[in-house]
């Protein structure tokens, strides 16, 4: 492992919901910079995880570190605004706004105008409008949805709602992004092509990149470290290659006799 | 600078509009009329303020009487205790200056506790998902009518008149009304029309999205709800001086009701749409007075018809503008040519 301070870190973090373990004692450090690959079977504690990062869900123990800081139980907004942005499973774009405006409203916080300013429509409230525009202008570009500025968010094909998810996450100017699924939906070709724009938007923004992922064929191709997680426990991280060939990590996924002896074949 | 003044002389020319108006009914409407054309400005103002609760932000307040009530009181109270104040030298002043000072104070106050009152109530309520807002309004509308119904400064079930046998001074005119409905109507479109009207819609369609996206928004929801709650406010201190005296009874729940009604009718999240939706109210009300007891009935009825018919209300969220009205026409005609 790379030595200084990682990015973002977690140290044994549990979350708990009734007498479930959702999570018990998660641990990862993400790396400034790194595409970081969280992986599991379905119900293993990822989108929890996630959730516990972004602030949906308070943690019920351990610590979140973001930049050295903890974030662990801050309300959401405030942990978007430090600068970790999240696109969703389920696409979570406003379908009666139009794709600009979806993009703009990640702006909220740079519109550079208090409540009275707007209301007396001052020359800060059209500059700081006019600028709002043209950022999101400019990543729609950059995401190659130009065309689709005006349309109305809900009438997108599935492909290019997720890419304006993506867009939309990039007005915050985040400094940490959590892909969850982004090749949910997707076929083999256009997961490739997602590969190449995960490489990209990590150099292109200076990025930190986790995803989470089931699409094996993308996450060992892009990611440069991978953490699998099951029954809310770690049992590999390393590179995807010792990842792939971990004995815990094929049990739990072929629910082979349990080599690991987590019970996760019964 | 040239925006401001260009600002000045639409300013001047709102306020010759409003005065030639109010000129015009008073010399050619009956009075009976002309307090009509009162209610519907009142009504604009209300149901403008709601719909940026109820439309805009999508959390549903169904206790805005209670805010209303609050401006007439605190409205009718600051008047009164400012004509004792002041005494004959407000009297000396010619009418419209005795308008302007009286009315202008109390509709201020009667906004600022509204707001105050909004700010108290929503503070709690909305941190909270969901319905609360509707139960915790209807509650806080119910209560405040009570307060003042057992109230002796207010004069109980009455009504407050200031304790004086002529009761409170009918200080709003027409162009009173029209004046601060202009205002509303003003504040609330360019809120709309803003990054703040992009971040309540937001939290209207779905609150968890708009939190990841850095929304701070219980402190959205409770902008928007005490901006809202002044706007009833407003038109409250108006509604006390149009009568002698403000009556508990004037704020029951079908005065909620009746606001409800009127931004479905024109279409939730629609500035214009909420004008509509108040001067239809005040119409009908009046053609049906004769059959005032079946109001909540009819409504009923017209809420379920529009449900079915037309879910999104009459103009549903968009508004309604001179070039949008043209290019309507032009469809129509070509429509129906063809």
């Amino acid at each position: 492992m790379s030595g200084g301070r990682p990015l973002l870190e977690l140290r044994e973090v549990h979350k708990v919901f009734g007498g479930l373990r959702a999570i018990s004692g998660v641990s990862l450090r993400i790396e400034a910079g790194q595409i970081f690959g969280l992986i599991g079977p379905n119900g293993a504690g990822k989108t929890t995880l996630f959730n516990v990062i972004t602030g949906i869900y308070r943690p019920d123990g351990g610590e979140v570190l973001f930049d050295g800081r903890p974030i662990g139980g801050l309300p959401p907004a405030r942990i978007a605004l430090m600068g970790i942005a999240r696109t969703f499973q389920n696409i979570r774009l406003i379908g009666e706004m139009t794709v600009r405006e979806n993009v703009m409203v990640a702006g909220h916080h740079r519109r550079g105008v208090g409540l009275l300013g707007t209301v007396l429509r001052t020359r800060r409230w059209s500059d700081g409008e006019r600028a709002l525009r043209r950022k999101a202008d400019e990543l729609l570009e950059v995401l190659g949805l130009s065309a689709l500025a005006d349309e109305q968010a809900r009438n997108l094909p599935y492909g290019s709602q997720r890419r304006v998810e993506i867009a939309r996450a990039l007005m915050l100017e985040p400094r940490l992004v959590l892909l969850d699924e982004p090749a949910a939906g997707l076929n083999s070709k256009e997961a490739d092509v997602l590969k190449e724009q995960i490489r990209w938007l990590r150099d292109t923004f200076r990025l930190t990149v986790v995803l989470v992922e089931h699409n094996m064929h993308v996450v060992m191709g892009v990611c440069e470290h991978v953490h699998c997680v099951d029954h809310g426990e770690t049992i590999a991280s390393g590179t995807p290659d010792e990842v792939r060939n971990h004995p815990a990590v094929l049990a739990a996924y072929l629910g082979e006799p349990s080599v690991a002896g987590s019970g996760a074949g019964s | 600078m040239s925006r401001w003044l260009r600002r000045g002389a639409i300013a001047l020319l709102v306020v010759a509009l409003c005065w030639g108006l109010d000129r015009l009914f008073e010399a050619f409407l009956v009075e009976y009329a002309v307090r009509i054309v009162i209610f519907c400005g009142l009504n604009a103002i209300l149901a403008v303020g709601l719909n940026l609760i109820n439309g805009t932000t999508g959390q549903f307040s169904i206790g805005h009487a209670g805010f209303m009530a609050v401006g007439a009181y605190g409205g009718a109270y600051t008047v009164v205790q400012l004509e004792t104040w002041l005494g004959p030298s407000l009297t000396a002043l010619p009418t419209f200056a005795q308008q302007a000072v009286a009315l202008t104070s109390g509709v201020l106050v009667g906004a600022t506790v509204a707001a105050i009152a909004g700010f108290l109530v929503g503070v709690p309520s909305l941190r909270l998902r969901g319905d609360y807002l509707a139960i915790v309004t209807l509650g806080f509308g119910e209560i405040i009518r009570l307060l003042f119904n057992n109230s002796e400064t207010f004069g109980g079930a009455t009504g407050y008149s200031g304790g004086r046998p002529l009761g409170l001074t009918t200080y709003t005119s027409f162009f009173w009304v029209a004046l601060w409905a202009v205002i509303v109507v003003t504040v609330v479109a360019h809120l709309t029309r803003s990054s703040y009207g992009r971040a309540l819609r937001a939290i209207r369609e779905d609150e968890i999205a708009a939190e990841a996206v850095g929304l701070p928004t219980t402190r959205l929801k409770v902008m928007a709800f005490v901006v809202s709650a002044a706007a009833a406010g407003i038109a409250g201190a108006l509604f006390a001086h149009l009568q002698s005296a403000v009556r508990p009874d004037d704020f029951k729940l079908d005065r909620s009701v009746d606001m409800i009604v009127m931004i479905i009718v024109g279409g939730l999240g629609s500035v214009t749409g909420a004008v509509l939706g108040g001067i239809f109210v005040a119409v009908t009300l009046e053609l049906f007075r004769q059959w005032a007891e079946y109001r909540l009935v009819a409504y009923a009825l017209l809420l379920v018809v529009l449900m079915i018919v037309r879910p999104q209300g009459l103009l549903g969220t968009r508004e309604l503008d001179l070039a949008a009205v043209g290019r309507w026409w032009r469809a129509r005609r070509t429509g129906g040519a063809s």
